[in-house]
């Protein structure tokens, strides 16, 4: 608990201080008391904790935010190329997949990493099933391949 | 130095410019719902991040900077939610994708969405 609030508080501030540009000590002052009021608020609501505040990912999300840029790069390579060659060039699919992630934020994580590519839009997420549209069937392939599955799955541990 | 800055941030808002404007002709050209939110997708994500890239590499000001990653790392938490919404209301409401295979899929489906459909009415 104690964890998150400072976490909170830190992103605020550099969240403040990036946004204000304005250093003199009367605006400091407003914008340490906005953050102080926006954290007692959030104490009150109850929503500091591991769900708002994820610190255990930090370990592995940038390795994985690196190979899911290249991911996306090469999925809108894709995209364009078949934007450019119509549509009888595309084979749109719509498919169950089943999902191996426990956590809530990780079947998050998951459905947002695969409506992020483009090519492929998660519909729903029920229980550990989610309904994926796709541009293209080798798309679908692909995902049930696993690559992306797994990667989620190790930023959960 | 000031050349190279120059000829690579312009390169980043050239390729930019032309994903966006893919994602509008595939907007236009795409056969149905689903597959048109796809092209959309493309625009929210390249041609957005070009851009902010492009122009993060003119910026002199470290503020400014700042602001436009923050807009760039928004965008990109947006853009999959949004379009998730768009697709979870159209599905609900019944409104089938064109398919090229996977009928028996399909058939199961539209029997889900269109029980849902009637039991909100």
């Amino acid at each position: 608990m104690k964890r998150h609030t400072i976490s909170l508080f830190l992103t605020l501030a550099a969240f403040w201080l990036l946004n204000s540009g304005h250093y003199s000590t009367l605006i400091l002052l407003l914008g340490a008391a906005s953050i102080i009021l926006v954290l007692f608020i959030s104490h009150q609501m109850d929503v500091v904790d591991q769900e708002s505040q994820p610190l255990y990912l930090t370990r592995n999300i940038l390795g994985y935010y690196l190979w899911l840029i290249k991911e996306i790069i090469k999925a809108n390579i894709t995209v364009v190329k078949h934007i450019w060659l119509g549509k009888e060039s595309i084979s749109p699919t719509l498919k169950k997949i089943k999902i191996s992630q426990k956590t809530d934020m990780g079947k998050v994580i998951y459905a947002n990493s695969i409506s992020l590519t483009p090519g492929t839009v998660t519909i729903d997420l029920v229980d550990d099933e989610i309904i994926v549209h796709a541009l293209l069937y080798k798309d679908i392939e692909s995902l049930k391949a696993g690559e992306m599955d797994r990667r989620v799955s190790l930023l959960e541990r | 130095m000031e050349i190279v800055i120059n000829i690579s941030s312009g390169l980043c808002l050239f390729i930019g410019s032309f994903v966006c404007v893919s994602g509008g002709i595939g907007i236009l050209r795409f056969p149905d719902f689903y597959t048109r939110m796809h092209a959309v997708g493309v625009t929210g994500t390249l041609g957005a991040g070009m851009i902010l890239i492009g122009l993060m590499l003119y910026s002199t000001d470290f503020l400014v900077f700042a602001k436009l990653v923050m807009i760039l790392l928004l965008t990109l938490l947006i853009s999959p939610t949004t379009s998730h919404v768009l697709a979870k209301a159209a599905l609900h409401n019944g409104l089938m994708p064109k398919l090229s295979q996977n009928t028996v899929e399909q058939s199961s489906l539209e029997q889900e969405s269109k029980e849902t459909a009637s039991s909100k009415s």
